[in-house]
């Protein structure tokens, strides 16, 4: 069947073919003609936010936690500028969303015309690809590509830009499968070579750890399963970046918790002591590895990446295997067979002597509540219900990396390659969306919370049950604690003056709220939060002056981390200062 | 005090073949300035016959280290179909045009002319105080013909960057 249909329309006809369920948007000038194409169509359910970032963050957290694209429909100028926060959120995190923009119509491009923005140029650098739509027979095989470029390879941001006359002219339309240019094809597989010397290397290696991350989690979950099959078989003890939590669980007896600036003590010194680092889907990015020169020295490294730009852009690694890391894991599986390893019963044993430092340890306070013990006392409440994690960024976010723990993937989703504060809510909506009977919670601070703060009116007209716990410290606590660690308590800026009443807020967009104040009411308040069937605000003021620790500063190497309880003194010289 | 540190550097000649569409230049330049890359001299044109694919022959200097990541960002592109270091992938041949002209009298305008002969550039335009001179080759041959102009009346200068190709009977 052919027929000639407007370029709206056959967006919407394109979008409802790749099975999108949800379209996180708002409204104005240059998407008019495309609300009026959504307007009674209930095939595709448009989830209107207060502010682009929210739609785009919001379409992350829906990607993160069902493995399945987001899809943004914002209006031109504004609209398109608002959204980019998120797109670069998800360029850096690799998070596979669509995002439609309007534009003025193509007369007009050029011309500074009322809403314009050249958001193709503006995007160039934060999406996957961009396009810019002139013709409305194009849209079909955009769209089509569009989807495969956000999910397949490492996963990322495309972004569509489509005038408002190519919104309303018409074009030829079928509902055949749209013809597929094929210019896209990632390699997935490692060669027969790669395979056998990473078995090679894995079967000699005496002191072998798992350095795994995002990837292993975008891959899905079946190399989730494919990495836990493999450390079976090696017994060799997994780390995990940030992106990375949940890939492995975090009760098994090798596993060493998070890596990296605020990792714990046996993740940075088995990382430090190894002979074999297998790195599956991270990117020795910057948190991870701290001083370049002093990472890893003694071990060789084999990198399982489907993004060839990932391997050698910081640290030389001896084998590069180019592809999904659950293809990769299943084809060295299938070569280790009944293979035996080297005896690491000397590796392991020294992996317990680190462990005995326990370095997430930290002090009770009677005065205030541990913002530590907050996070412990949330997970065990609510770890039965396998809760989804949203977070913002800052301290808070690294207390939950640390003292939350996950045990399956897309359970865990944060703001990590470029740390946007305002990430946690609108993102915890989407997943709420994706996962309706899943307990979703966005651990946030006071400062970060209020960045997407408008995005509470989003969970009520939606009757999203989410809930949001904030660490409340009155500080945004991560500046608060680099300055006090690196320009001896200068606290320039950092103090979160006039603080809304968040009980008071909640109540203005109907939602609970809940303070906790002290110990006392700490199980009883997030008990409470639990029972409510209804979003939640639960305000939790905790000790103001935490730091959060281990801590490797920066420039340092991981074998100088700070514990609880080390004295820091004196000033950082200039080249620790100018890392970021 | 902290200074900036510098990397020993290496030039390579890179060729990309890319989807002939809209941006597709300013995402390559755009790539080079986001990551910091240099870019000595660019060259694209359109080398099919259905204008769907153009040649892009960078010229470009940074770190072994950074010219593997060149490499690798550029193939990360999706309208980019192949890229070769032209340096890694061994002999070839580099050549540039330009168009330099120069205005002189009498014994200037004389030696300007046999400098030319010599260089085998040719005079595409000629009034009687001045010449066009069109001169192809390899870059450094070029610097040192404008070089000689120098003192015998160069007026402009114009390039067009390096165009490249492996050497022998196969596509690089």
């Amino acid at each position: 069947m052919t027929e000639e249909r407007s370029g709206a329309n056959i967006l919407v006809e394109s979008l409802v073919k790749q099975g999108v369920e949800f379209v996180f948007g708002y409204p104005g000038g240059a998407v008019l003609p495309i609300y009026d194409a959504l307007f009674g169509d209930e095939r595709l359910r448009h989830i209107l936010v207060r502010h682009e970032a929210g739609a785009a963050h919001a379409a992350e957290g829906y990607a993160r936690s069902t493995g399945k694209p987001g899809v943004v429909l914002v209006t031109s100028g504004p609209g398109a500028t608002n959204a980019i926060t998120g797109i670069a959120d998800a360029f850096m995190d690799s998070i596979p969303l669509v995002v439609i923009t309007g534009q003025v119509p193509t007369a007009l491009i050029g011309s500074d015309a009322f809403q314009e923005a050249d958001t193709v140029g503006i995007s160039r650098h934060c999406t996957k690809h961009n396009y810019l739509v002139k013709d409305p027979a194009e849209l079909a095989g955009i769209i089509d590509e569009a989807f495969q470029i956000a999910t397949s390879g490492r996963p990322g941001p495309v972004l569509i830009d489509i005038p408002k006359d190519v919104q309303i002219a018409s074009a030829l339309w079928n509902d055949a499968p749209a013809q597929r240019r094929q210019r896209y094809s990632p390699r997935t597989e490692g060669t027969a070579d790669e395979i056998a010397q990473a078995v090679e290397m894995i079967a000699r290696a005496k002191a072998p750890v798992f350095y795994t991350g995002g990837g292993v989690i975008n891959s899905g979950p079946r190399a989730t399963a494919l990495l836990r099959a493999l450390q079976e078989k090696i017994g060799a003890p997994v780390t995990s970046t940030l992106m990375g939590l949940g890939a492995f669980p975090a009760d098994h007896a090798d596993w060493l918790g998070m890596l990296g600036m605020h990792g714990t003590y046996e993740a940075n010194f088995a990382m430090n002591q190894a002979d074999l680092i297998v790195c599956v889907g991270a990117r020795f990015d910057d948190r991870v590895t701290g001083r370049l020169d002093a990472f890893a020295p003694n071990s060789e490294k084999i990198h399982i990446d489907i993004d060839r730009a990932s391997i050698n852009k910081t640290v030389r690694v001896d084998l590069p295997i180019i592809g999904d890391c659950a293809t990769v894991l299943d084809q060295i599986l299938t070569l280790w067979g009944d293979r035996k390893g080297q005896d690491i019963s000397a590796w392991k044993t020294r992996v317990e002597g680190w462990r005995e430092k326990k370095s997430l340890s930290f002090p009770l306070s009677d005065k205030a509540i541990m913002p530590q013990l907050a996070v412990q006392r949330l997970f065990e409440l609510t770890k039965d219900k396998d809760p989804v994690i949203s977070t913002e960024v800052g301290q808070h976010q690294m207390w939950a990396a640390q003292y939350f723990h996950f045990f399956g993937p897309n359970k865990w989703l944060t703001s990590g390659g470029l740390g946007t504060m305002g990430y946690g809510l609108p993102a915890a909506i989407g997943a709420q969306l994706g996962n309706p009977d899943s307990l979703v919670i966005d651990i946030a601070g006071d400062a970060s919370i209020q960045m997407n703060i408008q995005e509470l009116g989003t969970a009520t007209q939606y009757r999203l049950p989410v809930k949001i716990f904030i660490l409340n410290n009155e500080w945004m606590g991560m500046v608060r604690q680099w300055q006090e660690l690196t320009y001896e308590s200068r606290f320039s800026q950092s103090y979160s003056e006039s603080l809304p009443d968040f009980v008071k807020l909640a109540e203005a967009y109907g939602w609970k709220g809940i303070r906790i104040e002290n110990e006392s009411q700490l199980d009883a308040g997030i008990q409470e939060m639990i029972d409510y069937d209804g979003p939640v605000i639960v305000d939790c003021l905790v000790a103001k002056e935490s730091n959060c620790f281990p801590m490797i500063p920066s420039g340092a190497a991981h074998t100088e981390m700070i514990l609880y309880g080390d004295t820091v003194a004196g000033t950082m010289d200039d080249e620790a200062k100018a890392l970021v | 005090m902290m200074h900036i540190k510098q990397e020993a550097e290496e030039r390579h000649v890179l060729t990309i073949t890319v989807d002939n569409e809209a941006g597709i230049l300013a995402k390559i330049a755009g790539l080079f300035t986001a990551r910091g890359y240099n870019i000595d001299s660019l060259t694209v044109a359109d080398i099919t016959e259905n204008h769907a694919v153009s040649r892009i022959t960078i010229v470009t200097h940074g770190p072994p280290s950074q010219i593997d990541q060149i490499h690798a960002q550029l193939e990360r592109l999706v309208p980019v179909h192949k890229v070769v270091d032209l340096t890694e992938v061994g002999p070839h041949v580099a050549r540039e045009l330009a168009l330099i002209k120069v205005a002189g009298l009498g014994e200037k305008r004389v030696e300007a002319l046999r400098l030319a002969d010599i260089f085998r550039a040719k005079a595409v335009d000629t009034t009687t105080e001045s010449f066009i001179f069109e001169l192809t080759g390899a870059p450094d041959k070029i610097d040192t013909f404008v070089q000689l102009m120098r003192d015998l009346g160069l007026v402009e200068v114009g390039r067009t960057g390096i165009v490249a190709m492996i050497r022998g009977p196969h596509e690089a």
